[in-house]
């Protein structure tokens, strides 16, 4: 289990990690989400101790990573950044890992053949891929046989082959019992990963949820209806906690807070023929996007914003 | 899952202890294709160079401005590539903590180690022990092969003769401190860059500088300076104006912990 306890980092004037708090939890995987600068890599650094915390605490199975005497065996990590000497070879990596903790070459043979590394794990580090570097860095993650991984990125540069093995690995490790935390800044990724779901931006916590939780929050994108009748339609489902919009003149209407088949039932008592009856589901990615968006630290100015859709439709009574 | 076949009752087996950590520095070390690149060309200069010193060697000339500085005595003809061996042997060192940070290595060195400490100690340790026993081998090898050439001279002299040996020793212990100099400013500087330059201006520039001041205030100074304090432990003779082998040693060494000091604290106290 990881535990973040108020956790605030500061880089001279800049917070970097703004109070953060969560949990999280074993047997599943959590992702770890937030848009590029959010704090991500820094919290991962905080928790295994690469970095100091300002104020507030990060614990892994109970005590600062920095405590435990044999780390690897708590918390297996894959740093986003780069980690390894170019000149080493895969081999030669691990087993420097190993030998801190008299971990045995065996295990560090395993790992490599787990990672699919075999082939070039008496190669120069330096030669690998963006892909093969990363497959190195989750054979060290495992080299412990940790009960926590923590990894940044993990699909970073990764084929769909790769890509798959990963999702694999991961869901494996947590169904055997362990932490998982993932970080991403896609939530398409983490969705078709992760159970649990962190969401962070300007370091700080913006959702603490389960991936179903959010998309059936975040997708309650309301219905979309056509009919010949939109005005009658209007005046049948409007109600308090019900929003309809629409345009004067035409036969669409948006209705949030009532079902489509509920909607279907008022229209068929009221003999409004529907042309149409579509439930719309927000894409996760735009519903993490909407989440996040005031938080985002780097803006893109290609996109200006876009006007109002859809007046009130109470302009059309 | 296969990887939690592994034996997980064993656990308390598998912690992170100094010996441990020595080994792992051990194997980062031999790795390394510059490891035996920088290594040998210390030894190939350092053999090279005492030959060429004692081959060379003139009585009747007045033993400056030569290769090497002033050769005075048998010890000294074999340390004739002192000045390049050093710069070598101190860049290694710079090599083995700073290049931890240009790599980025020392990101998973510290998750393997977060104690920190232990790290910085078995570098220097291991460090400090290869350069010392490698060096010793090569003045040893200088001093032999030099021997026949200096064989006729009035500095003529055998291993066995009166503090021949001592200043051999001398010699390695010398270039096992420039090591763990360069580990030292590898450390606080985290620049491959920074350090070498600093490792040259603390072993070859600051003799140069300290001349520049008053006399009397060089003379009482300049016999602490790393460089000159480093010399004293192999130099067969002294005088007044030079430390003793013991304090020379002692004054260098000072200087290496100073510099690995310096480091550790950095370690301890910042970021990775």
């Amino acid at each position: 289990m990881i535990e973040v306890r108020q956790l605030v980092k500061k880089y001279g004037t800049k917070t970097a990690v703004d109070g953060l708090e969560f949990t999280v939890q074993p047997g599943v995987v959590t992702g770890f989400l937030g848009p590029n600068g959010a704090g991500k890599s820094t919290t991962m650094r905080l928790i295994v101790g690469l970095d100091a915390p300002t104020r507030g605490t990060a614990l892994v199975n109970g005590r600062p990573y920095v405590q435990h005497s044999a780390p690897l065996r708590e918390v297996g990590t894959l740093l986003e950044a780069k980690s390894v000497h170019p000149g080493r070879t895969a081999y030669g990596h691990l087993r420097a890992l190993a030998l801190t903790h008299g971990i045995s070459m065996r295990r560090v043979e395993k790992v490599i053949e787990l990672a699919g590394l075999t082939a070039v794990a008496r190669k120069r580090v330096g030669g690998f891929s963006l892909g093969m570097g990363q497959r190195l860095g989750v054979a060290a993650a495992l080299l412990g046989d940790p009960q926590i991984i923590m990894l940044d990125e993990p699909v970073n540069g990764l084929d769909p082959e790769g890509v798959l093995w990963i999702r694999n690995l991961l869901t494996g490790l947590a169904g055997q019992g362990r932490t998982v935390l993932m970080s991403s800044h896609l939530m398409g990724e983490v969705a078709q990963t992760a159970t649990n779901l962190i969401i962070i931006g300007r370091g700080r916590l913006l959702a603490d949820t389960t991936v179903e939780r959010f998309i059936a929050e975040q997708s309650a994108g309301g219905v979309k209806v056509a009919c010949s009748d939109p005005e009658r339609l209007y005046a049948a489902v409007i109600r308090p906690g019900v929003t309809v919009t629409g345009t004067p003149g035409s036969q669409e209407l948006h209705v949030q807070g009532v079902a489509a088949r509920t909607i279907g039932e008022i229209a068929a008592a009221h003999h409004i023929v529907l042309y149409e009856l579509t439930p719309q589901t927000a894409s996760l990615e735009e519903a993490f996007m909407s989440l996040t968006g005031e938080s985002v630290e780097y803006h893109g100015t290609t996109t200006a914003p876009s006007a109002n859709p859809g007046a009130p439709m109470r302009s059309m009574a | 899952m296969t990887t939690a076949s592994h034996a997980r009752p064993q656990r308390d087996i598998h912690r992170v202890t100094g010996p441990r950590v020595l080994r792992s520095e051990w194997s980062k070390f031999w790795d390394l294709r510059s490891t035996w690149i920088t290594l040998g060309i210390a030894m190939v200069l350092l053999i090279g160079f005492g030959l060429l010193s004692a081959a060379r060697y003139d009585p009747t000339s007045d033993h400056t401005g030569r290769l090497g500085g002033s050769v005075t005595d048998a010890v000294a003809a074999a340390m004739g590539g002192q000045q390049f061996a050093q710069l070598a042997i101190g860049v290694l060192g710079v090599l083995v903590m700073a290049g931890e940070y240009s790599t980025g290595m020392i990101r998973s060195t510290l998750t393997a180690v977060p104690k920190r400490l232990p790290v910085l100690l078995a570098k220097t340790t291991m460090f400090f022990g290869v350069v010392t026993v490698a060096s010793f081998a090569a003045v040893l090898v200088s001093f032999l092969a030099g021997h026949s050439a200096l064989a006729d001279t009035d500095i003529a002299a055998g291993l066995t003769d009166d503090r021949i040996l001592r200043g051999l020793t001398g010699a390695a212990l010398y270039f096992g401190l420039v090591g763990v100099i360069g580990i030292g400013l590898g450390g606080l500087l985290r620049s491959v860059a920074g350090g070498i330059a600093s490792v040259v201006v603390l072993l070859m520039l600051l003799p140069v500088l300290t001349d520049l001041l008053p006399s009397d205030m060089s003379d009482s100074i300049s016999k602490y300076l790393p460089s000159n304090a480093g010399a004293s432990i192999y130099a067969l003779t002294h005088d007044s104006s030079t430390l003793s082998p013991e304090a020379g040693l002692l004054v260098f060494a000072a200087w290496a912990a100073a510099a690995v000091g310096a480091a550790g604290y950095r370690l301890m106290r910042t970021d990775a």
